[in-house]
């Protein structure tokens, strides 16, 4: 009887948590978002994937031809060009891989040709797919085809599709594609070490001084958030171009190149910058400086030893993201880039100058192996971020120090000069007549009716995508984020959606609307019927703009408690009726943060879209890209004025929405 | 909640409300200059109102990047308005319905596809030119060019401003007419010594006139229309006619193989060979499809019906590909930006 122990004990059935009506609705939810990742972002970048490895190749053997003598009799001996290039090596390998856009004249297989001559040729595909061209004619057919020697030199073979690597052996034995990578390695490293340093100066003087006016700096530094990338570019046009208004500080030097494009992305990158430093440097406990000062250490030394590495995590991530910014930027090198090639602007070329979808598919692979690498590290600085703040820590209080504060209020001034100077350069030129020989002021430049680009209804076009955008993306991405953060188990399924959800930030913009060509305009892809309407710029920019958005939301949701869903469930209340009655109220502000967000990114985004819009839902940004394009640049410069605008307008509702909201919804927080 | 599940109700039906619109609309792709768009239109409409055109305007290279991204499933129903070299694409990729308009016979057979019956039937001329700034030349002290050749001295170093061939149509009937001028050695010979001048390739092929029209780069590589604009605007422009000739192309219309609506897209292009429609073209246009309509335009350069070359589009359509394939590699991002 005693001598039962324990591990005689019969094995108990194995324990598993009964799934409850809400865990399925949930797991359901996720799922469906889920599929709806894998729709707009995992199956078009495959299908981009694909289109980079599909090539086009002249098949010599897939055509005969026979010659007759000058009397116009046939021996009856069957060439193929494949033969005569065996023997008369006129083309090499490398040669053979094409376009689709390719043609072959077949004259110089035949050394004697002449035109005049009465030889007559017959030629034959040697399978129904097989295609030639007799002048533009497409023939298709087996059948023999007669034709006198002059007709015959207007024979030109087309390259038949192949899977292979074709492409990238021709992009990189392409000098001018190949130098790209190098220049757009270059523009984002420089444009990286300028945004970061001026950035963090800037920050540490709002954060770490005692100067005046920083409510309005902090204002003024967010600026360019609100405007396409491609303005600054405008602004510098007229600035420092052949007739700019101070290009004498160039020293004769060319705005079109590395200078414009940088000066540019460091206007464009630097709130993303300064946020991302302002924070790390928000936070830092004041016994450390205490420290340092009773150990007599000098302030450089405490700045080296106490105020970097606790900024470092900040740093290194600002850093990586302001280089993704820079080198997936398009708008900008396309205004100032001059001869200066960037990957970004060779999709746009290859893709639109040349038809070449396939060399763009490979650029844009090309492109994205930096945007991931980029943003991989900046994922691992991120987790290795630990809390620099404990229960013990005293929070850092800067002291007045009259010189330092003067010197970093002179700084701050000359930043947002700067910013702000941009700014009024583009708001003066969409005012001015007929820049330089006309300089009264006059509204003709909003005249956007008259100019290329969509007129006006391209502007209320993109407040329309920013409106769907910003309510259809909160929707999707905080439902999302919700399911994630507050579903029970089913791991991996959360682990995977947790992947799906970081892919967009490493995508390009211009990948991802190229790749939404391949999938979207697919006629055998049943969600086919949206494309060219306003529906696929919804998703596209939803898409494109979900990581943060998602990020934003987890954040949010990660500060509830977990024991609201188990007092929900123990209720009996439905998990959706606690999202409704508890979750978004209390996360209110971050939903407001996600929609205004998305909105503004709406209204700028140029990249992504630019491959998608159709006449009905032409977009502002895109506008001022074609107006400038056209030559058109202060109207070009007007619309981006507007954007900027509108944006501002967005982010003073939000602001007051924000209000009256917290208000309401927030009591509770305080007491 | 309620609230939220209207909200995106509303924004699901209002999105997809876009696509299911019907009465008879045409979508039109063209590359017509965005201000004379809805002038088309209108004149169209007094004929046909109940057909509503969905223009679709881009530069020549976009629209036929689409058309041909679009191969398998075109969007358009009808091409008003785009260069025949781009048609000629389309048409070797079988993407074009043959059609004889009605009253084609009536136009100068130059303008109308060979074949039979044709694929596309052309509208209006765009003749290459050189938009020159008077003030900004003198200050520059240079003497006015007369011939493309005068283009290489070194005098006009950084001053030259011409489209890019990969991203223009003009760029590349530029090029193409300098080969069929020049040979095949002596156009690219011709290129390497311009390229020592030009600032820099732009985009888009309006862009190097209104460029020189504002001053900011002195001589702009362009076509006559554009430069005749901005002289009408006021710019101190000169419009140049080079006198070994110049390349041109032809804008054209043509009904996209598998639309919906054959009829009323039959309809448009009978409509775009009258009368009435060529002289709308000529507005713009020196040189219209129809002999006798041209009226002279303001601002045009004298002698430049004359200058126009024998242009062979076929070899330019033929050899586009291998053309633009040389010109980059020749010139494309090799040079870092001068001046």
């Amino acid at each position: 009887m005693s001598d039962i122990s324990a591990d005689k004990l019969p094995e108990g059935p194995i324990i598993k948590g009964k799934l409850s009506r809400d865990d399925v609705i949930m797991r359901l939810g996720m799922v469906v978002i889920a599929l709806y990742l894998i729709a707009t972002l995992v199956f078009p970048l495959w299908a981009m994937l694909s289109k980079s490895f599909s090539t086009y190749t002249f098949n010599l053997s897939a055509y005969e031809l026979q010659v007759s003598d000058e009397a116009g009799d046939y021996s009856g001996e069957i060439l193929t060009p494949a033969a005569l290039n065996d023997k008369m090596q006129v083309l090499s390998e490398t040669d053979l891989i094409a376009g689709s856009d390719s043609r072959m004249g077949l004259t110089q297989f035949f050394p004697d040709f002449s035109f005049r001559s009465p030889v007559m040729y017959q030629i034959r595909n040697t399978s129904e797919t097989g295609r030639f061209l007799v002048g533009s004619e497409l023939k298709t057919g087996t059948d023999w085809l007669e034709l006198d020697s002059n007709t015959f030199r207007r024979v030109q073979l087309r390259p038949e599709k192949a899977t292979g690597l074709g492409n990238f052996v021709s992009y990189f034995s392409t000098p001018a594609l190949f130098n790209s990578i190098k220049n757009s390695l270059v523009i984002a490293v420089i444009s990286t070490v300028v945004t970061v340093t001026l950035a963090f100066w800037f920050a540490y003087a709002l954060n770490r001084s005692c100067m005046r006016f920083k409510g309005f700096f902090r204002l003024v530094a967010m600026a360019p958030i609100l405007v396409p990338s491609l303005l600054p570019g405008i602004a510098l046009v007229y600035l420092f171009g052949n007739q700019g208004m101070i290009k004498e500080l160039l020293f004769g030097a060319s705005i079109y190149g590395p200078i414009g494009i940088v000066i540019g992305s460091v206007f464009f990158t630097f709130p993303h910058a300064f946020i991302i430093i302002s924070t790390a440097l928000a936070i830092s406990d004041g016994r450390l400086y205490e420290a340092a000062a009773s150990l007599r250490s000098t302030p450089w030394r405490t700045f080296w030893t106490v105020t970097i590495p606790g900024a470092r995590y900040g740093l290194i991530s600002a850093a990586f993201v302001v280089f993704n910014l820079v080198i997936t930027d398009f708008g900008l090198p396309k205004v100032i880039g001059g001869q200066f090639n960037v990957l970004a602007v060779d999709i746009y070329k290859q893709v639109i100058g040349q038809q070449n979808f396939e060399m763009g598919a490979v650029v844009s692979v090309v492109l994205v192996i930096p945007a991931i690498f980029a943003f991989a590290i900046d994922r691992l600085v991120q987790s290795k971020q630990v809390a620099l703040l404990s229960a013990r820590s005293v929070p850092y209080q800067p002291s007045p120090n009259a010189k330092t504060d003067r010197i970093f209020l002179i700084y701050c001034l000359l930043v947002a000069f700067f910013i702000v100077g941009i700014l009024a350069v583009c708001q003066f030129a969409a005012l001015i007549k007929f820049w330089p020989y006309d300089l009264s002021f006059s509204l003709t430049n909003y005249d956007f009716d008259r100019m290329d680009g969509g007129g006006w209804a391209s502007y209320f076009n993109s407040i329309k995508l920013g409106l769907f955008t910003a309510v259809a993306g909160t929707c999707v991405v905080f439902f999302g984020a919700y399911l994630v953060e507050k579903s029970n188990g089913f791991r991996t399924g959360r682990a995977l959606f947790q992947m799906f959800a970081m892919l967009p930030m490493a995508i390009p913009g211009m990948v991802l609307g190229l790749a939404y060509i391949f999938f979207f305009n697919n006629p055998a892809n049943p969600l086919n019927v949206i494309y060219g309407t306003m529906a696929i710029l919804v998703v596209c920019t939803v898409t494109h703009f979900y990581t943060v958005s998602h990020l934003t939301a987890v954040t949010a949701l990660k500060q509830m408690d977990r024991e609201f869903e188990s007092v929900s469930a123990s209720l009996k209340q439905p998990t959706l009726k606690l999202f409704g009655r508890v979750t978004v109220p209390v996360c209110l502000p971050a939903i407001l943060d996600i929609s205004i967000y998305l909105f503004v990114n709406a209204m700028t985004t140029v990249s992504a879209v630019v491959f998608l819009y159709s006449p009905k839902t032409s977009l502002a940004s895109i506008a001022v890209l074609n107006m400038d394009d056209a030559g058109d640049i202060a109207p070009a410069a007007a619309m981006g004025m507007m954007i900027f605008y509108t944006n501002a307008a967005a982010r003073v509702i939000h602001l007051l929405v924000s209000r009256g909201v917290l208000k309401r919804t927030q009591a509770w927080r305080s007491r | 909640m309620k609230t939220t599940t209207k909200l995106i109700a509303s924004a699901a039906f209002s999105v997809f409300a876009t696509v299911a619109a019907a009465e008879t609309e045409l979508t039109v792709y063209t590359a017509v200059e965005a201000e004379d768009l809805a002038r088309y239109a209108e004149a169209f409409n007094e004929v046909h109102p109940d057909i509503t055109i969905n223009w679709v305007r881009d530069s020549t290279g976009i629209i036929t990047a689409k058309l041909l991204a679009e191969r398998d499933n075109p969007q358009a129903d009808v091409i008003w308005g785009l260069a025949a070299t781009s048609l000629l694409l389309l048409k070797s990729e079988g993407m074009l319905e043959a059609y004889a308009p009605e009253g084609v016979d009536k136009l100068d057979p130059k303008f109308v596809d060979a074949g039979d019956p044709p694929s596309w039937v052309g509208m209006d001329a765009w003749v290459a030119a050189v938009c020159y700034n008077t003030v900004e030349a003198e200050k520059n002290g240079l003497t006015p060019p007369t011939s493309w050749k005068d283009l290489t001295d070194a005098q006009y170093q950084g001053h030259v401003i011409m489209p890019n061939p990969n991203s223009s149509g003009t760029g590349f009937l530029d090029v193409s007419s300098w080969l069929q001028m020049f040979g095949e050695e002596d156009g690219w010979n011709f290129m390497d010594a311009l390229h020592e001048n030009i600032a820099r390739y732009t985009h888009s092929g309006s862009k190097p006139c209104k460029l020189a029209a504002a001053g900011e780069i002195p001589i702009g590589i362009s076509f006559a229309f554009r430069g005749a604009k901005s002289k009408a605007a006021g710019a101190p422009l000169e419009i140049i006619v080079p006198s070994e000739g110049v390349g041109w192309d032809m804008e054209a219309t043509a009904i996209v193989a598998g639309t919906d609506d054959l009829e009323a897209a039959q309809k448009l292009v009978d409509f775009t060979v009258t009368r009435e429609a060529n002289e709308m073209y000529n507005s713009g246009y020196a040189v219209v499809a129809m002999p006798g309509v041209a009226k002279p335009v303001e601002h045009f350069p004298e002698g430049l019906l004359d200058a126009m070359i024998d242009n062979d589009f076929e070899f330019a359509a033929n050899n586009r590909a291998a053309i633009l394939k040389e010109w980059q590699s020749r010139y494309d991002g090799k040079s870092e930006p001068k001046n």
